[in-house]
């Protein structure tokens, strides 16, 4: 077993539950019929993607933990998903702000990961990538039309960015276990990531009139396990069940 | 899913004899109307009406539903609960292209549902106060939509007919889906085959009245029986899905909450089938008229999606006129 692949698989692996979590608030609830039936789309990419990772990491650590142990039956320090996935919905501006920050991050990775040296992670790749690309396009085609729509959606679209983009910064943070990762050929290199990743948004906003936000200061802390006040609801959502009757199977 | 007995049709016609007969052999002869087809306007304004009712239904069918995504105790089961509340939404989607074709568009439909002048499935003003209610309503709603929309694939409107065919395959993994979420719970804990018999317990009665009044109370089946936009009467319906309900339920070992059910072997013409006991016409009623414990808060969800989502409708035109215009301009 490898305890610093172990570490980052799980860190991707909440990024995609959380994420997933996040759109499916949204089921039912969509401005028009059309986004309610992709954002649940999208939410399953996430969670399916989530499930191969979290199986992955309970194969690597071999304890004899399930997905969903993983999943529902950490608490609130043991998950680190970045910041930005946890984000509240807030509004359709901000979501698919959220949305499209995350699925670019995840399609250049992707991408590069064709080359991992680690064979379930490059084979699981080449289905994750067709997925989030549509995500960064959907998302994408979204940020541009509210971008430049009417004036009430440019503003609710610049205001999402000010709030949002403080936590793109964590999308590239590289801790020991990731180095050690990216040393040994697994992950690819974060800056280079930063570097396309910055490319496209950059692209984006110029169609969609916006402009970048001068950051003060980055937020941080999800990697590590420290979360916003908003995750401990999502997760007592999210645990209400395997919490209430430990040990039941559903 | 979840059409349900027309609730109020109008059976007019301002059209005249000959031109009622031509219709009538038409119809007689399983000829599919089409959308450009002429036919009588108590034809055109039934079928707008049961297809709007059946649009409505699976839109606020999302809801009840997609109160447990969020709680979903499992991945596995947070997938299929997704994916099912997604289907309903694409059940939306081509039932309201369906009716669009009869000359109403989506717009119009969605005002009548939030105005509260166009009906949907009185099941989906029940709440889910636990999940075993997800279960319960695929293996019970879907189930009972099915017995419905089975002869709707053979209903005379052509596009109505085409969309219940891909509709009822949906519904039916459905129906399995949840009968099998049940059937793990009643195998589970005591805590959870309590939960599956008291779920069951609440939502017997309310999915029995989704067939609609009974047929000697129900003023428009005739009129929609002679059009072959229905092909069976709601006690008939109603019947069918005693019979194939009850030994699901045996087989899992649940009771239905009904002291009057028992086996009548002279019932189906000989075929045998259950007696069961009487409904609560009074209950179904209420419910209809939005006495139901939800739905207040069915509309009011519907409708806050709608005018939250405003900025974003109008965005998204403004956008593409723009886009339009430069189109144009180049
Ligand atoms: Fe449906
Ligand atoms: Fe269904």
């Amino acid at each position: 077993m490898s305890a610093p692949l172990l570490h980052t698989v799980v860190q991707i692996a909440d990024d995609h539950l959380i994420s997933g979590h996040r759109l499916s608030e949204w089921c039912g609830h969509a401005p028009m019929l059309e986004e309610d039936l992709s954002m649940p789309n999208m939410a399953l990419d996430l969670i399916g993607q989530a499930r191969t990772l979290y199986s992955y990491a309970a194969r690597l650590e071999n304890k004899g933990r399930t997905e969903d142990d993983f999943a529902y039956l950490r608490t609130d320090r043991e998950y680190q998903n970045c910041l930005l996935v946890e984000r509240p919905n807030t509004d359709f501006a901000h979501t698919m702000l959220r949305q499209l920050y995350f699925a670019t991050y995840m399609k250049f990775f992707w991408e590069s990961m064709h080359e991992s040296s680690d064979e379930t992670l490059s084979a699981l790749s080449h289905k994750a990538i067709k997925e989030i690309s549509y995500h960064v396009r959907h998302c994408g085609e979204w940020v541009v039309r509210l971008g430049d729509g009417t004036t009430e959606s440019a503003e609710k679209m610049s205001d999402a960015v000010q709030a949002l983009h403080p936590y793109t910064e964590e999308l590239f943070e590289v801790d020991e276990s990731r180095q050690h990762g990216i040393d040994k050929g697994i992950f690819p290199d974060h800056a280079n990531l930063k570097t396309q990743w910055q490319n496209t948004i950059d692209a984006i906003f110029v169609q969609a009139k916006l402009t970048l936000p001068e950051i003060g200061f980055a937020q941080t802390g999800g990697r590590k396990g420290l979360h916003t006040e908003d995750f401990g609801m999502l997760l007592a959502q999210l645990q209400y069940l395997p919490r209430a009757y430990p040990g039941a199977s559903w | 899913m979840y059409s349900q007995g027309l609730i109020g049709a109008d059976d007019k016609t301002a059209e005249d004899q000959a031109f009622l007969d031509a219709f009538q052999k038409r119809i007689d002869a399983e000829e599919k109307i089409e959308p450009n087809d002429p036919m009588p306007a108590a034809y055109r304004s039934t079928l707008i009406r049961m297809i709007g009712q059946h649009a409505h239904s699976e839109i606020v069918g999302m809801l009840p539903e997609g109160n447990w995504i969020t709680r979903a105790p499992s991945l596995r089961r947070k997938v299929a609960l997704l994916a099912k509340v997604q289907d309903e939404g694409g059940h939306g989607l081509y039932l309201y292209s369906a009716a669009e074709t009869l000359g109403v568009s989506r717009e119009q439909m969605t005002e009548e549902l939030l105005s509260g002048k166009a009906k949907y499935s009185s099941i989906f003003n029940y709440p889910t106060p636990t999940w075993a209610d997800i279960g319960t309503i695929g293996w019970l709603v879907d189930g009972a939509a099915i017995m419905n929309q089975v002869p709707l694939c053979r209903c005379s409107y052509g596009p109505y007919a085409r969309a219940m065919i891909r509709v009822c395959k949906e519904e039916s993994f459905h129906q399995r889906q949840g009968y099998e979420l049940v059937q793990n719970l009643c195998a589970g804990t005591t805590e959870q085959k309590a939960m599956a018999q008291d779920s069951l317990n609440r939502w017997w009665w309310p999915s029995l009245m989704m067939f609609g009044p009974s047929d000697t109370d129900s003023q428009h089946s005739d009129l929609s029986m002679k059009w072959k936009i229905k092909r069976f009467t709601n006690d008939e319906l109603r019947q069918k899905f005693v019979d194939a309900t009850v030994p699901q339920a045996k087989l899992i070992g649940l009771s239905m909450p009904d002291a009057d059910l028992k086996w009548n072997a002279d019932k189906n013409n000989g075929q045998g089938g259950y007696d069961f006991g009487a409904i609560d016409w009074d209950e179904f009623w209420r419910v209809v008229k939005g006495h139901g414990m939800m739905n207040k808060d069915r509309i009011k969800a519907r409708k806050k999606a709608w005018d939250d989502g405003a900025w974003v409708r109008e965005a998204a035109q403004a956008y593409a006129k723009k886009q339009n215009t430069q189109v144009a301009a180049a």
